[in-house]
């Protein structure tokens, strides 16, 4: 066990330092900033989707939820976008409420389906919208005025505001996950009747988690919307945002509290990768390989990354214990 | 005025037919292994890149595409099978998200690699010039897409519904164990599914090139209405497909007469997401 602490310090100390290992390239420094921000959305997403097991992938109702209170509360009352950020988590809470009473009925594949009709009808209405600058989108304040705008030229600051939001996030999640609640989620994950018949409020608790994890899904938004400093329709209620949650999560290892960390650490990398070898045909291919790396993790490690690591202990330790994520 | 209404949901009808053939794939394979193929728009596009190389490579109209897509698409969904499928199906429901979304881009991007990012469309008078028939239009190309999207569309249910291969089919999606037991291979059943979805979505990909336009980001537009059109119907369920396809093609039609085009999807989604309020399992399928 020692051998283990060792490495769990050294991992913590590399993540802590990393902005200063990488002082010398910006490019660096933003990438690190971008796979926390991205593991911070998956992470919240992983509450409701991978513990509880309901896959939503309309959580960029959330998401930009999130990165339009930030914007508004800059171009309406002129505050710091950062100010918007309660608000968007109030107003995702009470939106996950009202969409999460009727879809959390549906199961399975139905309450995907019916997450991304929710996100889409977002989407088109908010690219319909004056109040929300239509389909141009809206930006945050040119130039900084005070450090409270969190408009920074180094994405080091970024990094560490990012990693202490996943740092709570996470701890958070490990909370839950050990208490009360997280019993309940894998109980219904596992079986939602055989949850039910041993007296769990089921629909309860599933709304619960969609609640706290749209929550997060918004200071999400609100994070990237003081990055970006912009958002239109596209960029914070569009498909591809939703199914990126997703994507990572499931990859690291959904239902897992590191799993979508892993995930981001490896897309995010990638996808940055593809686009600044952007250029003409290039472009095509590099996604192509970032498709297929997916494909082919899918293809071997059905339940995610993680699940070699898992298989490794259990092997080592020889305890028979089941490998996680094959309900059904 | 009330001619013009008849017209808007004649075109409808037209686009729903079109709308249930690309979503019959789509179900088929939903209900047949409880599997949501992520890459299903993609497909479609390939299919309507099909028709486009045929008609810039040979001159070939839908008559030559439509069963060259049909063949295309039902190969890629065969090989998608016993590559891919098969083995995600093994694990959790969110594998067959992860491998499907995997497998859309890489077939999204390998599109965009071949043959650039730019629009292509057919020439309009590929499949004759528009019409009047009693007072209404009728362009050429959606009244073929219409048409032979609604009898596929039929066929597929017939086939599923009427024939002893249909039998085996909803035999190994009930229970593909004991369906083994019985003398079915239930590997066999399933990649001819994907075959049969395959053709239907090549079919319906190379019928919709002659009326829009064809890019590598195509696909994801059109998935979302599949996947739209499969929940409403019910998933399995082709006669589903059909209905809620028609359904969403005259809604939208209307709807973008009447309120205004911007609208037309906000009101299907609106009444997706009623439909599920009211009936969780579809129109049409099981309980």
């Amino acid at each position: 066990m020692t051998r283990r602490r060792l490495i769990q310090i050294l991992l913590v100390a590399l993540v802590l330092a990393y902005p200063l290992v990488v002082a010398g390239s910006p490019v660096w420094a933003r990438l690190g900033a971008l796979v926390l921000l991205a593991a911070i959305g998956a992470s919240a997403w992983n509450i409701v989707g991978g513990y509880a097991g309901q896959v939503s992938v309309g959580h960029s109702v959330f998401f930009g939820i999130g990165a339009y209170s930030a914007v508004v509360t800059y171009t309406q009352l002129g505050l710091p976008p950062i100010a918007g950020a309660p608000i968007g988590m109030a107003l995702s809470v009470l939106v996950a409420a009202v969409i999460g009473v009727p879809t959390l009925k549906l199961s399975g594949h139905y309450f995907s389906m019916a997450t991304i009709a929710v996100a889409e009808l977002v989407r088109v209405l908010s690219s319909t919208s004056e109040f929300l600058g239509g389909a141009q989108g809206l930006g945050g304040p040119p130039v900084p005025r005070s450090v409270l705008d969190l408009s920074f030229i180094s994405a080091t600051p970024y990094y560490y505001i990012f990693l202490a939001v996943l740092a709570g996030l996470l701890w958070l999640t490990h909370a839950i996950e050990h208490g009360r609640m997280g019993f309940y989620l894998r109980a219904i994950k596992d079986s939602e009747r055989a949850a039910r018949s041993l007296g769990v409020a089921a629909g309860r608790y599933k709304l619960y988690a969609y609640m706290l994890s749209a929550a997060f899904t918004a200071l999400a938004g609100s994070l990237y919307l003081t990055m970006f400093g912009f958002v239109d329709p596209e960029s914070g209620f569009g498909i591809l945002i939703s199914v990126k949650m997703v994507v990572m999560a499931a990859l690291g290892g959904a239902g897992q509290l590191f799993g979508p960390l892993v995930g981001a650490l490896i897309l995010v990398p990638l996808e940055e990768l593809s686009n600044s070898y952007l250029g003409g045909q290039g472009a095509g291919l590099t996604f192509v390989v970032y498709g297929a790396i997916i494909l082919i993790i899918a293809r071997f490690l059905p339940s995610g990354l993680l699940s070699l690591l898992e298989r490794r202990r259990s092997a080592a330790s020889r305890a028979a214990k089941t490998v996680d994520g094959h309900a059904d | 005025m009330s001619m013009t209404l008849v017209q808007v949901v004649v075109s409808g009808l037209l686009l729903g037919a079109v709308y249930a053939l690309f979503s019959s794939g789509l179900t088929l394979i939903w209900g047949m292994m409880n599997v949501v193929n992520f890459a299903h728009g993609d497909f479609v596009m390939l299919g309507m890149y099909t028709a486009v190389m045929i008609w810039t490579a040979l001159g070939g109209g839908p008559w030559a595409s439509v069963p060259a897509a049909a063949m295309v698409i039902a190969t890629l969904g065969i090989a998608s099978y016993f590559l891919l499928v098969r083995h995600i199906m093994r694990g959790p429901m969110l594998a067959q998200i992860l491998g499907t979304f995997g497998l859309a881009l890489f077939l999204r991007y390998g599109a965009l690699w071949t043959f650039g990012a730019n629009f292509k469309t057919l020439p309009d008078d590929l499949v004759g010039h528009s019409f009047i028939l009693a007072g209404i239009r009728f362009e050429g190309a959606r009244v073929l897409a219409g048409v032979v999207g609604l009898l596929v569309t039929l066929l597929l249910h017939l086939l599923l519904t009427r024939t002893a291969l249909g039998s085996r089919m909803l035999a190994v999606s009930e229970d593909a164990t004991a369906a083994q037991l019985m003398g079915i291979r239930p590997q066999r059943m399933q990649a001819l599914a994907w075959g049969m979805a395959g053709a239907a979505t090549g079919i319906a990909g190379a019928l919709i090139a002659t009326f829009f336009y064809t890019s590598p980001t195509v696909g994801e537009t059109l998935a979302i209405v599949a996947f739209v059109t499969v929940s409403f119907g019910g998933f399995g369920s082709v006669l589903g497909a059909l209905v809620a396809g028609l359904v969403i093609g005259v809604v939208e039609s209307l709807s973008a007469y009447l309120i205004g085009p911007v609208y037309k999807d906000v009101i299907v989604y609106i009444l997706f997401v009623a439909v599920l309020w009211f009936r969780p399992q579809g129109l049409m399928g099981k309980a």
